[in-house]
């Protein structure tokens, strides 16, 4: 089985925000809702860079760990779902996940969140795969499509990179070596306690 | 010529779009230059560096096109260790903690077993201890805090015991109430820590009696009675562990109920350390309080029970309390000695 992961190429990003257009069509995300987002560090000065990022999908998650409920369970693609009936709507998730994914329906006060909605790796959840319960909830499941998430899928400049953790990493350094030059795998020394050494 | 002409098109706008074509498939296109010195013609060899970013800031931040400024944080790798203290630290110092507690007042009930009133004995007079507002204050506290106490750690030991019992479902149900509970219930709680240090800070200024009280443990074990005013050392130690970690927990909560409204995510994860840290001590505190207050002295759940004392008790236990009293002559509430026969 495949261990998906998310490669964001730092070089490559444009900011067009394309992906976190792809993924609120794909998901009819609701409103206020941000799967995945672009940040710009250092915007308009210069050494500016552009990360797109979403759930990471880690390895050991800590919104599974801490989550007071255990509404979350991992598939063997490893990648990281959640139950809605189960969750409670804490916050938890938030405070721990590394990365900003989850996201709740509304403003917290007195707790009441709603509940939460992150990244599928476009795998939906634990409903059976493109039932109506499961597009309702979870948004549409391509992985059981045979596809990869949108967001990269439609990436312009290739930047986005979803797959097997191995192969992306192997495209990565592939183009490292090519171009002469590479930021390395955002995030990845946090969520998978690992790099692609470049 | 116009034939050569011609041909010299044809070739040269192949050579055009095939050529560089098949530099970019062939294997013998030439690795660009720079391959060996990176640094030398990396473009973004200057631009944002995540390992670099990361000691220097501890946390990535930038400008996000949404208006919400908790998505602007990129990486926070300080979500690794609030989930160390979530899952690691805090159900083992707790439970530690709790069950350190329940064990110390266990080994003390079996050796030296109940406080009885032998040496004080009932004198027949009442007098009043804790009046309406004082009962119903510590009660409602009191309510409050069991409540938010068994919601509280449901957070973090309800899936470790709970859940293995009752199931996803059920528990997720009862988790949704106790989440809601938990909210509902810190409004009458940090109300009642509130009056309490209003109405009870007065009395629980140490003074010169408590010194005598701390060495010989109260009497506990030599079965002395040292004196107190209205209230003894130990007393006292309860009331400013309520009020400390009763405010730190008030203060925690409030900000917990509106998340991101004054700190960031990791004020965030401190407010809830914090919380955590205080509740776990708070209830280990209180499991003593109970204690002493019910099984393990004779006499004193009556002065919250009743609001009314006897007179023995109070000499023994609180006698420069009772001396006060007298000196500005409040009299006793009832005499049991002299009321008539039904």
């Amino acid at each position: 089985m495949a261990r998906m992961k998310f490669l964001c190429d730092a070089d490559r990003c444009i900011e067009c925000n394309a992906c976190a257009t792809a993924c609120k069509n794909e998901h009819d995300v609701p409103w206020g809702i941000n799967r995945r987002r672009v940040i710009t560090l250092n915007d308009g000065k210069p050494g500016e860079r552009s990360v797109s990022m979403a759930c990471m999908h880690c390895t050991n998650a800590p919104c599974a760990a801490v989550c007071p409920v255990d509404c979350f369970f991992t598939t063997a693609d490893a990648v990281v779902l959640h139950s809605k009936d189960l969750c409670i709507g804490c916050g938890y998730c938030f405070y721990a996940c590394p990365f900003g994914a989850p996201q709740y329906p509304r403003v917290g006060n007195f707790g009441s969140r709603g509940k939460m909605d992150k990244c599928t790796y476009c795998a939906g959840g634990p409903e059976a795969d493109n039932s109506p319960a499961e597009y309702a909830k979870y948004g549409r499941n391509r992985l059981a499509e045979g596809k990869l998430p949108l967001c990269a899928e439609m990436c312009s400049t290739k930047s986005l990179l979803a797959g097997d953790g191995e192969i992306i990493a192997q495209i990565y350094k592939e183009r490292v070596r090519q171009r002469g030059y590479g930021s390395g795998a955002w995030g990845w020394q946090t969520a998978y306690r690992e790099s692609v050494a470049t | 010529m116009n034939l050569r002409r011609v041909l010299g098109l044809i070739v040269f706008s192949l050579a055009v779009t095939v050529l560089p074509a098949g530099a970019q498939h062939g294997q013998d296109a030439a690795p660009p230059a720079q391959t060996g010195s990176p640094n030398a013609a990396n473009p973004t060899a200057d631009s944002a560096n995540e390992q670099r970013l990361l000691q220097e800031m501890r946390k990535l931040q930038g400008r996000v096109t949404i208006p919400d400024y908790k998505a602007a944080t990129l990486e926070q790798p300080q979500g690794r260790d609030y989930q160390w203290f979530h899952e690691r630290f805090l159900p083992w110092a707790s439970g530690i903690l709790i069950a350190a507690m329940i064990l110390a007042l266990a080994v003390f009930y079996f050796t030296r077993g109940r406080i009885m009133l032998e040496d004080s004995p009932e004198s027949g007079i009442k007098i009043q201890r804790f009046n309406v507002i004082e009962r119903l204050t510590h009660w409602m506290t009191a309510t409050s805090f069991i409540v938010l106490a068994l919601t509280g750690l449901n957070y973090f030991f309800g899936k470790r015991v709970l859940f293995p019992l009752i199931g996803p479902d059920a528990f997720s149900t009862w988790s949704h109430w106790a989440k809601l509970a938990h909210n509902t219930f810190a409004w009458p709680f940090i109300a009642g820590i509130l009056v309490m240090i209003v109405t009870w800070v007065r009395d629980n200024i140490p003074d010169r009696y408590d010194w005598r009280w701390l060495k010989e443990f109260g009497g506990f074990i030599s079965n002395t009675h040292p004196p107190a005013r209205r209230f003894n050392a130990g007393q006292k130690m309860i009331f400013w562990s309520v009020v400390v970690f009763g405010l730190a927990l008030a203060t925690t909560g409030i900000i917990m109920l509106f998340p991101f409204w004054t700190l960031d995510i990791n004020g965030m994860q401190w407010a809830q350390y914090v919380h955590s840290s205080a509740a776990a001590i708070l209830i280990a505190v209180i499991i003593a309080h109970i204690y002493i207050g019910t099984l393990g002295m004779e006499g004193a759940y009556e002065a919250m029970g009743s609001g009314e004392v006897d007179l023995g008790w109070a000499r023994a236990h609180h006698s420069e309390w009772v001396k006060e009293l007298h000196r500005v002559g409040v009299p006793p509430v009832r005499n049991v000695n002299t009321m008539p026969a039904e």
